[in-house]
């Protein structure tokens, strides 16, 4: 367990809040154009830290990095190499990440609006605001921006009352952090969802109860403004109270959405509501599907029935569809199945001797795979009535900036996108993906994957076919969002 | 049941000739990663007993790993490996290879040291055969045959049911269990869904079987008090090694991981080949063979329906030992992406890969060989992907199936089979449709 207390004004703010009430929200992606005066704006741009300060603030302001804005802020090779291999790559290299992550077809990275092959930003600004973004923005630019970026892109958001654009309610299931650090990291026998630390941040101990990697500088009179390393004696860590934030645009067809399932419902609006309700796992007020459970969840406050539930009481799949959304993306187990208790048992079921069904215990345990999601919507609301009228005007597009929070890429946001989200044989299943996110490709020997099953009490589960894509990720990357020291840092370190 | 085999032949490359023997290999796929079953060299596709078959060029990539621990870097011959799973006999199924595929694989082999035009084939693939340390096979006697035909009748009964919906949904499961009896049987009449009985097991093969379980056990039981005296001094030495040897971890050399990463995740099921040395000396030699001597035996006996353990994502797995048991290759052929496969390894079976691989130079400090090691998960995840090799031809009969579907067609199969089932049962298989 780590020992020193947390520095909450080193740590950016949307780690610790997401600032849920700043409706206002602009992601702006840029290029540097000039290494020193992106370095001076950086070195005194206002970054909003993770203090709490009792009242919800009236703005914020979080930048990140990808690997080609840390090298033109110059930072050395030798530095950058220490950060994971899936940043240094990114997110569509080398060719079979595009192939987990589905981005293939009319999702993949040659057609991205942004982030694709040789468009690959530098630096994202993120500003949120109660109200007057515009103006917050002008504000932060001071003099020095014009000189220092292009604005290649701005990625405007919409509030949608705190709804996706499919109409469900977003955001309901996070992960709790051990701010106190008073986790262990032993076998956990029942499902919990508190996180230890270094899940997402850098530079304390993960579930593992390992420091995830990241670049470490040797202590010198230069770096003597970054934390000492925690796991290394003699090292300045560059991680220290940073993360990654993974960004992915992704289109959201909201009229194909409603008039598919309309139509598999044969038009009666109750069964249409039944069966998105499926889909997601939830139904559009945010209801678990999955029966609630009686024993208290650790980091699930009392009080909230819209994460007091895993999927033990269900795992025929008859309340929540194993295919379901929210059950694909994080699937509530722990590191045995339910009912071990006990060394003894532990040891027969580790050494294979315990009967198992053949369903069971084939998924990896939830607890090294959280995201913290920080998503944003964009496009104007379109409700599932309006969806369903033809002529209802609809010219603009929909979807969600999706945004997570992870401190090892391939082990959180690639596991659970590529192994739960997009795999058709996830949970023993096969023939389908996500029902949302899906990109519903056959496989390579043509076997399809455009189903979704509905298991049902005493016969074969209902399969709903041809289940078309409802969503096309238009671009993405994978950002390095430091610590406040550390950004300070790299402001001014390697510019001049 | 039939009951599955393997060969391995394994023969060192003519000196300077890899690269052409690379490209060569490359000609048998109709893009990087993807086999043509049909192709000139080697039709795979012809071989209908085959599982899963490889070519893979052998070539140290980690030579200076070991010179930590005061050992001079070793100069290896690049080896030609030849792997293959099948059902039945292995000279059965060598004499169909040969005489499917005897030019092409004449070619292929000519590129390694002792082959020449008047080399006899038989003789010299059998001559270059190297015994497997340890041998995994997922689901002892289920022939390649049966995996397609269950997989078929399982696509059947999900049409037949799509089809027959509303027929279906307001009858009790035992009744739709008979209907579904009654439809294959319709189509097993009309030829269409043939479902092959499962032949007698070959009587040489239990009584091998047999002998070999009872006596394993009663050579355990005999030397056991000798293991016990061994134990202390055993616990010294190899505390002594996990504190003292020297600790090499290195991040992946990004080209080479791009070159791993292009042939990957272009179906549910991949290849994974991986070579390494073992610290030097007496003492992990020793210990190694006898660890893969005992998994070979669990999972002879113990492990062969469905699972490794915890893990049911591998079909087949095989460890060789080579150069004199101073390297050890492990070939496997595992669903889903490397990272959920080695996080299914580090969180389901830390200890056994600990036993099999901890005394592999660059693997992360183990305790007591079960504990520590696989548990510092990014060094472990270096080390794998840092000795793994691309496999430069695979072939897996039967794509699109991982080793859960195939489990739960053959589940299928079985409740088809039975004449009749209680309310219960018929409601769990149901289910599995």
């Amino acid at each position: 367990m780590s020992t020193n207390p947390v520095d909450y004004a080193d740590i950016q703010g949307l780690v610790r809040f997401g600032y849920r009430s700043l409706i206002q929200a602009s992601f702006l992606l840029l290029q540097i154009r000039d290494r020193r005066a992106a370095g001076e704006w950086l070195t005194t741009a206002p970054i909003s830290n993770a203090v709490d300060v009792g009242k919800a603030p009236q703005t914020a302001l979080q930048v990140a990095f990808t690997r080609q804005g840390l090298e033109a802020l110059g930072v050395p090779d030798s530095v950058v190499a220490g950060f994971s291999d899936e940043f240094l790559s990114g997110m569509w290299k080398p060719e079979n990440r595009s192939r987990r992550l589905g981005d293939v077809g009319s999702s993949a990275p040659e057609a991205w609006d942004w982030g694709g092959p040789n468009d690959v930003p530098h630096v994202l600004v993120m500003a949120y605001a109660q109200s007057g973004l515009d103006g917050f923005l002008e504000s932060v630019k001071g003099t020095s921006w014009d000189t220092a970026f292009k604005v290649i892109r701005s990625l405007g958001t919409s509030y949608l009352g705190g709804f996706e654009p499919f109409s469900f309610s977003d955001g309901i299931s996070q992960p709790m952090l051990d701010w106190e650090q008073r986790r262990t990291t032993g076998d956990q026998l029942t499902y919990t969802n508190i996180s230890c630390l270094g899940e997402f941040l850098f530079g304390y101990p993960n579930e593992y109860g390992h420091y995830t990697d990241r670049p470490l500088l040797p202590s010198d009179s230069t770096n003597s403004s970054l934390a000492e390393a925690e796991d290394a004696p003699g090292m300045r860590d560059l991680g220290r109270n940073g993360t990654y934030l993974v960004l992915r645009t992704l289109q959201q067809d909201v009229r194909g959405f409603w008039q598919f399932v309309n139509d598999a419902a044969g038009g009666d609006s109750r069964l249409r509501e039944q069966l998105a309700s499926a889909m997601v796992g939830r139904t559009r007020a945010g209801e678990p599907l999955a029966p609630l459970s009686d024993a208290p969840i650790p980091g699930v406050k009392a009080g909230t029935p819209s994460n007091q539930f895993t999927y033990d009481s269900d795992e025929n799949g008859m309340r929540c569809p194993f295919g379901a959304h929210v059950r694909r993306s994080n699937p509530r187990n722990a590191d045995f199945p339910p009912g071990t208790s006990g060394l003894l048992s532990k040891l027969a079921h580790d050494l294979g001797l315990t009967h198992v069904e053949y369903r069971q215990d084939i998924m990896s345990p939830t607890r090294f795979h959280r995201l913290l999601r920080r998503g944003r919507e964009y496009g104007p609301p379109l409700s599932p009535e309006q969806a369903l009228q033809p002529d209802y005007p609809d010219n603009e597009e929909h979807g969600l900036h999706f945004i997570c929070l992870n401190a090892n890429i391939s082990r959180q946001f690639e596991f659970v996108q590529g192994a739960w989200i997009m795999s058709s044989k996830f949970d023993g299943m096969t023939g389908e993906t996500d029902p949302l996110l899906g990109n519903r490709q056959p496989l390579a020997n043509g076997q399809s994957t455009n189903s979704f099953l509905l298991p049902q009490e005493g016969g074969p589960a209902r399969r709903v076919a041809g289940v078309p894509p409802f969503i096309t990720v238009r671009g993405g990357a994978y950002f390095f969002l430091p610590g406040i020291r550390a950004l300070k840092f790299l402001a001014s370190a390697y510019s001049r | 049941m039939t009951p599955q085999s393997n060969v391995m032949v394994l023969a060192p490359v003519r000196e300077g000739r890899a690269p052409e023997l690379r490209q060569f290999l490359a000609t048998m796929n109709r893009s990087p990663g993807v086999v043509d079953p049909d192709n000139g060299l080697v039709p795979f596709g012809q071989l209908d007993t085959a599982h899963f078959v490889r070519f893979v060029v052998l070539e140290d990539v980690t030579p200076n790993d070991i010179v930590p621990f005061g050992v001079p870097p070793e100069h290896y011959p690049i080896y030609l490996a030849f792997m293959a799973d099948f059902d039945g006999e292995r000279d059965t199924f060598v004499a169909k290879l040969v005489q499917i595929a005897t030019n092409g694989l004449r070619q292929i082999f000519s590129f390694c040291e002792g082959f020449n035009q008047n080399t006899d084939l038989r003789w010299w693939m059998e001559a270059y055969s190297v015994p497997i340390a340890t041998n995994y096979v997922n689901w002892v006697g289920r022939t390649s045959l049966q995996v397609g035909e269950e997989a078929a009748l399982h696509t059947a009964l999900i049409s037949y049911v799509a089809q027959n919906a509303t027929a279906l949904s307001d009858k009790p499961p035992q009744q739709i269990h008979q209907q579904l009896r009654e439809f294959v049987r319709s189509e097993q009449q009309a030829g269409r869904l043939p479902l092959t009985p499962d032949p007698a097991t070959p009587l040489g093969w239990q009584i091998r079987n047999i002998g070999h379980f009872l006596g394993v056990l009663l050579v355990l039981l005999l030397v056991s008090p000798f293991l016990l005296l061994y134990l202390p001094f055993f616990l010294i030495i190899l505390r002594h090694h996990e504190k003292h040897d020297p600790q090499v971890s290195f991040r992946i050399n990004l080209d080479h991981a791009d070159q791993l990463a292009r042939i990957e995740d272009l179906d549910v099921t991949n290849q994974f080949t991986v070579m390494g040395s073992l610290k030097p000396g007496w003492f992990p030699r020793t210990t190694l063979v006898f660890l893969l001597w005992l998994v070979n035996y669990t999972a002879q006996h113990l492990y062969t329906r469905g699972r490794l353990a915890r893990i049911s994502t591998i079909h087949f797995a095989r460890w060789v030992f080579m150069d004199n048991k101073k390297r050890l290759v492990f070939a496997s052929n595992y669903d889903a992406s490397l990272e959920a496969y080695m996080d299914d390894f580090i969180n389901k079976v830390g200890f056994g890969l600990n036993l099999v691989f901890g005394v592999g130079v660059g693997y992360p400090r183990t305790r007591f060989l079960i504990f520590g090691g696989s548990q510092d998960e990014q060094p472990f995840k270096y080390v794998l992907r840092r000795h793994q090799l691309p496999t430069d031809v695979w072939y897996n009969a039967h794509p699109g199936l991982t080793a859960l579907d195939r489990h739960r067609n053959t589940l299928i199969r079985e409740g088809l089979e039975k004449n009749s089932l209680s309310d219960s049962e018929a409601r769990q298989w149901l289910q599995l449709i």
